[in-house]
């Protein structure tokens, strides 16, 4: 096989600090230790590949995925956009993207979740889909609502969708969050500000996208995601002993 | 002023969150039928080459608690150590695993094949290894790990020999319990702190 590289290393300033007390869960459950870092190996550089044939036609619709087209949810309609890029510009394609969230009330259909918001019987709250040749995606959903957390007295998330990504290998292995711009409660998020660089948790929030937006059907939140790439050069196959 | 770099960063993550189910595993979460089929549930399918192996653990905090909402996801070779998707892989591996802590127990299973040894661009090769990555509540961005065997020659394994404090190697090495099945507990912080990686 063609050596593609090794992946780009990750630069950890980009991502949140992994211990922040104000998110107090993190407190128990962060490495105290440094991670050990290497150049990747086979184990990174691979993953998995998803078919078309295991993601069925309403997978990314979740006005309708959960009844099976039979009733809509309750709620803002929807549609989430964007590509996925790798750090090197270059769209990644039929790439798997998953997404969760909660209702348009702030209530998960998770059999943990207790808050009093009820669930809508129409509306299950998960989604799948692949990047195109492109890297482009689309979703359509209701917004999620804010919902209440046992963290400090009075904390509350804001409007989110969390997003789970591969890349094409599983060093480049994503999970993250969507904001909705304008959301004052980004602002008070302490899990927002896990990521300590603004510019940063700014690139976490989708902004509105009119032009993709469907005149009386639906708005649109456009939001791009970059995975790691990979880095090649000429001098690439580093020889034993060298 | 210099050229600008067109090097993109990186999206940041974000915690998975205690809800991580609903979207990676629809049944665990109790939304059985949310996918006609979900994705990860085994790495083999019948009929897959070598051993065929259960190791069970926990993801401990670091008050010695074990976590009831880790999600974990393995990702390995076939029993030769050929990736899926590499020339001459075994099609009867996958190489993905989702796996949950027990709600009640916070134990985990994964079971697999045995992966064979991996080359690197070290010359040496890989002892065999299981890479893992966890993902849960308060866990802001995944954490990468690997289970390697303590029945297996770990000896000239290119990653391991990075350990500078040998006894944390043996954070690494899933224990034998029993005919093919193994234990590999993760501890995430304070008193053998599992060994985390960044590649």
């Amino acid at each position: 096989m063609i050596d593609q590289g090794p992946l780009i290393p990750r630069n950890r300033e980009m991502h949140p600090v992994p211990y922040y007390p104000d998110y107090k869960t993190s407190v128990a459950r962060s490495p105290s230790l440094p991670l050990l870092s290497m150049e990747s190996g086979p184990s990174e550089e691979t993953g998995p590949t998803f078919g078309h044939d295991q993601i069925g036609a309403l997978d990314n619709n979740l006005i309708l995925n959960w009844t099976k087209g039979a009733a809509p949810a309750v709620g803002e309609r929807i549609l989430m956009h964007g590509r996925v890029l790798d750090e090197n510009g270059r769209a990644v394609p039929e790439t798997l993207i998953e997404i969760w969230q909660a209702n348009a009330g702030g209530r998960y259909r998770h059999k943990k979740d207790g808050y009093l918001a009820p669930l809508d019987p129409n509306f299950g709250g998960c989604g799948r889909t692949l990047t195109d040749a492109n890297g482009c995606y689309q979703f359509l959903t209701i917004r999620p609502g804010a919902y209440p957390w046992p963290n400090r007295g009075n904390d509350w998330r804001p409007m989110h969708i969390h997003i789970s990504v591969y890349g094409h290998s599983f060093g480049q292995r994503l999970i993250t969050q969507m904001y909705f711009e304008g959301d004052p409660l980004i602002e008070r998020c302490p899990i927002a500000a896990t990521i300590r660089n603004r510019s940063q948790l700014d690139r976490l929030v989708a902004p509105l996208d009119m032009a993709a937006s469907r005149p009386l059907d639906f708005l649109a939140y456009k939001f791009d995601i970059v995975l790691r790439g990979r880095r090649q050069t000429m001098f690439e196959n580093k020889l034993e002993g060298l | 002023m210099v050229q600008p770099l067109t090097v993109l960063p990186e999206s940041p993550s974000q915690t998975a969150g205690p809800y991580v189910h609903i979207g990676l595993m629809p049944t665990y979460a109790g939304n059985p039928g949310a996918y006609a089929e979900e994705i990860g549930t085994s790495p083999i399918a019948e009929g897959a080459q070598g051993t065929v192996i259960e190791i069970v653990g926990s993801v401990y905090d670091g008050t010695g608690w074990a976590l009831r909402d880790a999600l974990i996801e393995s990702w390995q070779p076939d029993a030769a150590g050929i990736f899926p998707g590499q020339p001459g892989a075994d099609p009867a591996v996958s190489g993905l695993c989702r796996f949950a802590a027990d709600a009640v127990s916070g134990e985990f299973t994964l079971r697999t094949v045995k992966p064979g040894p991996v080359p690197s661009r070290y010359g040496k090769a890989f002892a065999p290894h299981i890479s893992l990555w966890v993902v849960a509540r308060g866990i802001n961005i995944g954490l990468q790990t690997r289970i390697y065997f303590e029945d297996e020659d770990n000896s000239d394994d290119p990653l391991l020999a990075r350990i500078e404090q040998r006894p944390r190697v043996e954070t690494l090495i899933a224990k034998k319990i029993g005919e093919n099945r193994y234990r590999f507990d993760i501890r995430l912080q304070g008193a053998g702190e599992t060994v985390f990686l960044d590649l």
